[in-house]
């Protein structure tokens, strides 16, 4: 396992992101917490997919000097950075920004009725 | 005691994941399977088909243009979504 | 509530950079067929410049330039043009969002056709992205209590 440090240490930095992300929010108490566990979880993936598209020495994928023409222009994928997983997390930043603002409307709605977002202490207040 | 079991389930998430990298491919190769079969086509295409030279935008915004097109409305949603939960008239 | 304090150079820094933010937003929006950018990251800039103002200044001096009203009309103004442009390639005879069609109405070949149509949709996009930034934003620091302007803007 330890050997393949030197070829995927991406990987690794990814996997001890998402483990940091599922720890804070399976343990913590403040939602607010929670919250950003979630988001650093969401970023380890959306990096994960990012890592997936490079290849050494290819440039991003945008053709230099071809504005509006260029059916001429032979281009060769190799040289020439994978654009879909830059498109797909495009899509999946944008949807997690609708969740956080959603999240964050829901945690204003929840300290407005029990006045704290601490887990137990909203525990306590249903059981009451 | 929760933040006991918290840190060995992320323990043992972590040992999960470490030991699946093994079957990915290293970082920056160019012929690793993600890069092979669907990719090549919108590269060498897109520029002839749209007149467009930025890939993520014709791939954005054409090949997957639906798929735009709902993530719009799923970000109009939210916004009404947070007002519908938070706005309260005030006089 | 925000407390609103006054700061002579806060708001100066803020009313000189704001439409340069605009700007940028715009260029952003306009090169993203060239360059990295888009609708997304540019409705992003766009909104940070509009949320500058209710920071530096007043909520209220912010809300009599940019009614509520307006804001959730922008925010449907931008779903309803991609849309728009999704339904005008179906009635011109292709498919859903096949912008290829909008060389008939265009003075273009179907290739420029598709490159104006993506420019267009990407405005709808920018527009969508910067209203709902602001709005969620305005509806956050206020907890959404804040007050409506005033009544005849909803007659």
């Amino acid at each position: 396992m330890i050997d393949t440090l030197s070829t995927h240490y991406n990987y690794w930095v990814f996997a001890f992101l998402l483990v940091v992300g599922l720890y804070s929010m399976m343990a913590k108490n403040n939602l607010m917490k929670k919250l950003i566990g979630m988001n650093i979880f969401q970023w380890a993936i959306i990096l994960y997919f990012i890592s997936i598209g490079a290849k050494r020495g290819a440039q991003i994928p945008i053709v230099a000097g071809a504005h509006g023409q260029g059916e001429e222009l032979a281009i060769h994928a190799a040289e020439y950075i994978n654009p879909l997983p830059h498109v797909l997390m495009l899509t999946a930043i944008v949807v997690g920004v609708a969740t956080t603002g959603i999240s964050l409307a829901l945690l204003i709605a929840i300290y407005k009725k029990y006045d704290t977002i601490e887990e137990d202490e909203i525990i306590q207040r249903l059981q009451q | 005691m929760k933040k006991l079991l918290g840190i060995a389930l992320a323990i043992a998430a972590l040992l999960v994941l470490l030991y699946g990298i093994e079957d990915l491919p290293p970082w920056g190769v160019s012929d690793q399977p993600a890069s092979l079969h669907v990719s090549p086509r919108y590269i060498e295409k897109s520029l002839a088909e749209t007149g467009v030279p930025n890939m993520v935008t014709a791939v954005l915004a054409d090949y997957r243009g639906c798929d735009t097109l709902f993530e719009t409305a799923v970000i109009f949603t939210a916004g009404i979504a947070v007002l519908m939960l938070l706005r309260r008239a005030m006089p | 509530m925000i407390q609103h304090q006054e700061d002579i150079i806060i708001q100066t820094v803020c009313r000189i950079l704001i439409p340069f933010m605009q700007v940028y937003g715009l260029y952003v929006l306009a090169h993203g067929h060239g360059s990295p950018g888009g609708g997304f990251q540019g409705g992003c800039i766009f909104a940070a410049s509009f949320i500058l103002m209710p920071i530096a200044f007043d909520l209220a001096a912010f809300k009599k330039r940019f009614a509520e009203k307006r804001i959730i009309l922008l925010c449907s103004l931008g779903v309803f043009i991609y849309a728009g442009i999704g339904w005008l390639c179906l009635l011109l005879g292709g498919n859903f969002l096949d912008y290829g069609e909008l060389s008939a109405i265009l003075p273009v070949d179907p290739v420029m056709a598709r490159y104006y149509g993506i420019a267009i949709i990407e405005t709808g996009v920018q527009i969508t992205v910067m209203a709902v930034m602001v709005s969620i934003f305005i509806n956050l620091i206020t907890g959404g209590r804040h007050k409506e302007e005033t009544q005849e803007n909803y007659d």
